[in-house]
């Protein structure tokens, strides 16, 4: 395992030092190349997002002068770059690889764009043969763990502003927003972005209602809605199943009196206020309503907190996924850098073992079948019980660190030529050298 | 042997009863997962059970014990129904109890509690005995839901934060289960209704209006109607709603106590 990362990200560097690294989309696949004919990288790909820039290789000694390579492809100054730039090797480079793709490294944590994104810059990477063996296995298994965590942990379920809050809510009262009309009492930024994510999710259509009839006309054109008089609100507004209410008001607009006339007109359908305006838009008595959900803007921000806290607690046990994923990849690769050697072992002294018999086959005349028999088990059961010890002991250093060392000295003590397909590839460095 | 498989299909549905206590206070996906295929098990051996006792002959299908545990049968198969349509196992929470209490009931021993009353017109009887049953079964799930509607409503008003995970469907989900099962329920009530007077004009010549069988059934059909009728015009939900079912789930239980001591209507002892 001879992974090397290196990058920055939102939490290093700041913006100025991530557009200066940042690498457009055209240019992804020539800098992949560049990258594997770097000296001591075999294999490398890049994710450059707007957040992040990292350079996931897979080297030929795991020392590769990846910095070296970054100051060369953007023409930058040590001084410039290396105080924001981490770089992880091995166990460490697996586990910020699974961290970011399974959107725990990422600013929202749990959205789930991030994942996307690693998928098509392993894609683009792939297509110019910058991932072959181990970066190969290596993100297959980082896709596998972040699919992981997204099923098993809440980690990406909640949202985390206000206004997928509100949506949230909306879908908690009326199940889907499918069909669903939304009014926008007061025009203001906050209650147009809560509308959009509204119209994001389904709704139907949107009224706006402001005291300045231009700037409702404004914004009713923008969600090809329809505007009302502000005199004619409390006349249309149970038309609405969801009220986004932001006016400057010094008093409450919608009182009790209102919210029976809305119910009665609307059958008791329920109706979901969001008030997001201070002083309060829907006054308290209004808000017991029976049929009347209203959620100022403390109790958003309150769900907002809560879901906040909810995510660190869902990341606590991605994290946990995430460690015992990186002790079973490393297992596994262990296991395949073993596997070749016993193969080959085992080839090699069953050559030995069928040149001895047919050696002495002259000597030993004519055997009958049962004689034929007991010189096969007899050959064998030799090899077998010689051959126990050295394949547990291979076996079991493949959990260990000290795996490649035992091999090697397996390797030579039997002159091994490693033909097994993977290590063809993965190790082809070792494989042309004489042993 | 009908009793053997009843009892099989208790055993499953414990695991639902058990399910309905612990959704209450958490939410497991596995667990529910669980309690619907036990739930669905338990249903194969009370269809089982009461194949074999119809098949037995229908003298012994016209007990009381019969009699709870077609009810139990129908209300499970409302419930399935539900979550075929709306992939949602929380109405178990009401159904489930139910379904145990009353299928425990049926359960527990043999009792050749028979119609004592001369009956003519056996198909009439089968007729108003399922009719009865699945309007029964609506009118449970109507009250279950109605009770969800209850919870839900409750934590969304309280703006707790936790309100937001929940097991419980959108409010707007609960309402039209609730309704939908109220209009379904109506009519197989109301014909129920009807079939069991036509078995009591063709046995007794009259019906008698003062039995207190009579009087609580019609009382039962009463308040079912205005709950139909207050949704259908006012759309009644929440606490009103809520209120209503429960007062025609009592009466329903009063209509069914009732056999216990009505003159006409009797799964009297042998």
């Amino acid at each position: 395992m001879r992974f090397q990362l290196i990058g920055v990200n939102h939490k290093s560097a700041p913006l100025e030092v991530r557009e200066r690294l940042a690498i457009p989309e055209s240019r992804l696949p020539d800098t992949c190349r560049e990258l594997t004919a770097y000296p001591g990288i075999e294999e490398g790909m890049v994710i450059s997002t707007c957040n992040r820039v990292e350079i996931v290789t897979h080297t030929t000694n795991g020392h590769a002068d990846l910095r070296g390579f970054l100051h060369d492809h953007f023409h930058l100054k040590p001084e410039d770059l290396d105080a924001h730039l981490y770089e992880f090797r091995e166990k460490d480079a697996v586990r910020h690889l699974f961290r970011v793709a399974a959107s725990l490294d990422s600013m929202v944590v749990g959205e789930a764009q991030i994942l996307g994104q690693v998928k098509e810059a392993y894609a683009t990477a792939r297509a110019v043969g910058a991932v072959r063996g181990q970066l190969d296995q290596l993100f297959s298994r980082a896709f596998a763990v972040a699919k992981r965590v997204r099923s098993e942990t809440a980690v990406g379920s909640s949202s985390v502003s206000i206004a997928s809050v509100a949506v949230e809510l909306a879908k908690k009262i009326f199940g889907t927003l499918q069909g669903k009309n939304v009014f926008i009492v007061g025009a203001g930024k906050m209650s147009e972005l809560a509308a959009r994510h509204l119209m994001a999710h389904g709704c139907a259509s949107i009224f706006v209602a402001n005291r300045t009839y231009e700037r409702a006309i404004g914004l009713a054109q923008k969600f090809d809605g329809q505007a009302i008089k502000f005199e004619d609100l409390y006349s249309t507004c149970d038309r609405a199943d969801i009220v986004i209410t932001s006016t400057g008001a010094p008093h409450a607009i919608f009182r009790r009196e209102h919210g029976e006339q809305f119910l009665a007109r609307r059958k008791n359908r329920p109706m979901f206020f969001i008030d997001i305006a201070v002083p309060r838009d829907v006054s308290q008595d209004m808000a017991k309503m029976d049929g009347i959900f209203a959620y100022d803007i403390d109790d958003l921000q309150q769900a907002v907190t809560s879901h906040v806290a909810d995510r660190r607690k869902e990341a606590e046990r991605a994290e946990a996924i995430i460690a015992g994923e990186v002790e079973r990849f490393e297992a596994r690769l262990h296991t395949l850098d073993v596997v070749p050697t016993i193969v080959s072992l085992q080839d090699h002294l069953e050559t030995i073992r069928q040149a001895e018999i047919d050696r002495v086959r002259g000597r030993l005349g004519q055997l009958s079948p049962e004689q034929e028999i007991a010189v096969e088990a007899l050959t064998r059961g030799i090899i077998n019980k010689v051959m126990h010890t050295p394949i547990t002991t291979l076996k079991s250093a493949a959990r260990e660190s000290e795996a490649t060392t035992i091999v090697d000295v397996v390797r030579r003590l039997f002159n091994l030529q490693v033909k097994a397909k993977e290590a063809a590839v993965d190790r082809k460095d070792e494989v042309g050298t004489p042993q | 042997m009908p009793l053997l498989w009843l009892r099989f299909a208790l055993g499953c549905y414990f695991i639902g009863l058990v399910y309905a206590f612990v959704a209450l206070s958490r939410t497991s996906d596995l667990f529910s997962r669980i309690a619907l295929h036990a739930a669905s098990m338990g249903m194969v051996f009370h269809f089982v059970s009461l194949t074999e006792n119809f098949m037995s002959g229908q003298v012994a299908w016209v007990s009381v014990h019969n009699g709870e545990s077609l009810l139990a049968f129908l209300s499970m198969t409302f419930f399935m129904v539900i979550y075929a349509i709306y992939k949602t196992t929380s109405p178990g929470v009401v159904v489930f109890p139910v379904v145990f209490f009353l299928t425990f009931v049926a359960a527990v021993d043999e009792q050749p509690v028979l119609l004592t009353s001369f009956v003519s017109h056996k198909g009439w009887l089968i007729a108003h005995i399922i009719l009865i049953f699945t309007g029964y079964a609506a009118l449970v799930l109507s009250f279950g839901a109605s009770l969800l509607y209850l919870i839900q409503e409750r934590r969304l008003k309280s703006k707790k934060p936790t309100s937001l995970i929940s097991f419980l469907p959108a409010l707007e989900v609960i309402d039209q289960i609730g309704y939908r099962s109220l209009l379904l329920g109506f009519p197989f009530m109301t014909l129920g209704l009807l079939t069991g007077s036509v078995v009591a004009v063709t046995t007794y010549g009259h019906v008698d209006f003062l039995d207190p069988k009579i009087l609580l059934s019609l009382l039962m059909w009463v308040v079912y109607m205005v709950m139909v009728f207050t949704r259908w015009n006012s759309g009644w939900r929440g606490r009103r709603a809520a209120f209503l079912a429960t007062f025609a789930f009592v009466a329903a239980l009063a209509a069914w106590a009732a056999n216990y001591f009505s003159a006409i209507h009797r799964f009297g002892a042998s």
